[in-house]
């Protein structure tokens, strides 16, 4: 046990794990209530091409996420029309340019610096590798986005379960809900980068789709999805770093650990609210 | 027969099969359950190798099941969020096999992003029975599939099944993706689904001449995706993936 602490890698797998365990719980929430989980799959699917652009140009791949996470955003806005019947379309045409961006990209590196490893880190996550310093970065932009998204909970809630509402209560419903999107842009980078670039929507829904079958009043349901995502990731460290011996020369992917913990909270609190 | 030849009917075949179920896609608003549903290829491609069996037998045996799951899933109260875990659930499965066969990094790209150098012609009599049939039977059970995705209770007042109807359009979608995935890779055969789909949903009045405009872009981006990799040695993917939003913002422009 004391082994696995100490190790460096696995520090700061738990450091950047839990920022974006935390982030990504709280987001996830008003993910499920506005009903974006494909908005934020799409942009988690894009950043994978920063991320892939990261890997080739030898930047940090915190910024090279985030760049094509923000980017995706703008697309969002330009391309999604107002009516909700056209978005899916739309995100959907979105993800598929971003996804063919990143097949080009990771193809270069593996063509011009045979890394061919490189689509499995980017798409299914490289946590363990993450170069040091990357870590306390995530952790100290998770906080700034949880502070903002504190300060825009309240009339983001509202908007989201009522939009008509918000906007007799003069909510700016467009400029809420912008800055939501950037957020979660930020969120699915973190995520992208702990759990891979297309299993980040598991962190980013499903402790809150959980935690939202739980809990009564928002605050709670909010908690509990923080609480089971950092509880998953860390589980899943924990149990990938056990499986080393389980099969010797085979791996077992923490991503896999992680994504199968979130369905099993979400299938338990299923059960649990049947029961 | 030559090899180009070979791999220049695979992506036709493919192309008519994913044109066709894309059109239907847009028509039923089922855009994030087309790409979640491709994903299931994923882990039956991946399993395939690590148990040895066909890899057509595993495409299809997982494109089958993950196209009953997800019609379970679909009933639920927060259907994208359930979506979404399905889309992962997939994906992670498919990670954890390849890892265990022990090729992983090798494959990932591949099934990810596609690999249509890699066809060969025993798999044509395949693609030409998905590439024949998938269009066929869309354009057969074109009326209640509309119908059921546009106004579920008037189909019910009429004596039919919504929920069959989904379930029969979950599974020709799954057959369709799941064997454009060795071509397109599971990632993107969804842009070459959507992109000629929603042009031509915005283009067409009529639903026979959307289907058929439908399945003529995504032969012409399969084709043109195939010929400028061919030239410039990029990945398909790519061309496809961009090439279905260059298509798609054409429409766009052109009804305003």
């Amino acid at each position: 046990m004391l082994e696995f602490l100490q190790s460096g890698p696995v520090q700061s797998a738990l450091l950047l794990s839990a920022a974006a365990a935390l982030l990504c719980g709280a987001l996830g929430l008003f993910t499920v209530l506005r009903g974006q989980a494909f908005a934020g799959h799409a942009l988690a699917d894009v950043s994978s091409a920063g991320g892939a652009g990261s890997l080739l140009f030898g930047i940090s791949p915190l910024l090279g996420f985030l760049l094509f996470g923000v980017a995706g955003v703008a697309g969002l806005e330009i391309l999604q029309p107002r009516r909700a019947a056209g978005r899916d379309e739309a995100a959907g045409i979105l993800l598929g340019a971003g996804l063919g961006g990143t097949a080009l990209l990771l193809h270069f590196c593996v063509t011009t610096r045979g890394a061919a490893g490189a689509a499995q880190a980017v798409m299914f996550g490289a946590m363990f590798s993450t170069p040091p310093g990357t870590a306390l970065w995530s952790c100290l932009l998770a906080g700034g986005c949880l502070a903002v998204l504190a300060l825009i909970a309240r009339p983001l809630l509202l908007a989201s379960l009522d939009e008509e509402l918000a906007r007799v209560a003069g909510v700016k419903l467009r400029v809420l809900g912008l800055v939501f999107l950037l957020l979660l842009a930020l969120g699915v980078t973190l995520a992208a980068m702990t759990v891979g670039a297309i299993l980040a929507t598991a962190l980013l829904i499903g402790p809150a789709a959980a935690g939202l079958r739980l809990a009564r009043g928002p605050l709670a349901a909010a908690l509990l999805s923080m609480a089971l995502g950092l509880a998953a990731c860390w589980g899943g460290i924990a149990l990938a770093y056990e499986s080393y011996g389980w099969m010797p020369g085979r791996t077992w992917p923490v991503s896999f650990f992680i994504v199968a913990l979130v369905l099993v909270f979400y299938a338990a609190a299923g059960l649990r609210r049947w029961a | 027969m030559s090899y180009l030849v070979e791999i220049w009917l695979a992506a036709g075949l493919v192309a008519l099969a994913a044109g066709a179920a894309g059109y239907i896609v847009v028509l039923r608003r089922a855009g994030f359950a087309a790409h979640a549903l491709p994903m299931a290829a994923f882990p039956g491609a991946a399993a395939a190798s690590l148990f040895g069996f066909p890899l057509w037998a595993g495409l299809a045996g997982f494109a089958l099941g993950g196209a009953g799951l997800l019609a379970l899933v679909q009933r639920s109260v927060r259907r994208d969020a359930a979506t979404a875990l399905l889309l992962a659930l997939l994906l992670a499965v498919g990670a954890l096999c390849l890892s265990l066969s022990g090729h992983y990094a090798g494959s990932v790209y591949g099934l990810l992003f596609g690999q249509v150098f890699a066809l060969g012609a025993e798999d044509l009599p395949v693609l030409g029975v998905i590439g024949f049939c998938v269009p066929v039977l869309l354009f057969l059970a074109l009326r209640p599939l509309s119908l059921s995705a546009l106004s579920p209770e008037l189909m019910r007042v009429q004596g039919g099944r919504p929920f069959a109807m989904e379930v029969f359009f979950l599974a020709v979608l799954a057959l369709a993706a799941g064997f454009a995935v060795p071509v397109t890779g599971a990632l993107l055969v969804f842009s070459l689904m959507l992109g000629p789909g929603a042009a031509a949903a915005r283009l067409c009045s009529g639903p026979l001449a959307g289907l058929i405009l439908a399945m003529g872009l995504a032969l012409g981006l399969a084709w043109a995706g195939l010929g400028l990799a061919f030239l410039t040695d990029w990945p398909v993917g790519f061309f496809t993936g961009v090439g279905a939003a260059l298509i798609y913002l054409l429409a766009r422009v052109k009804t305003g």
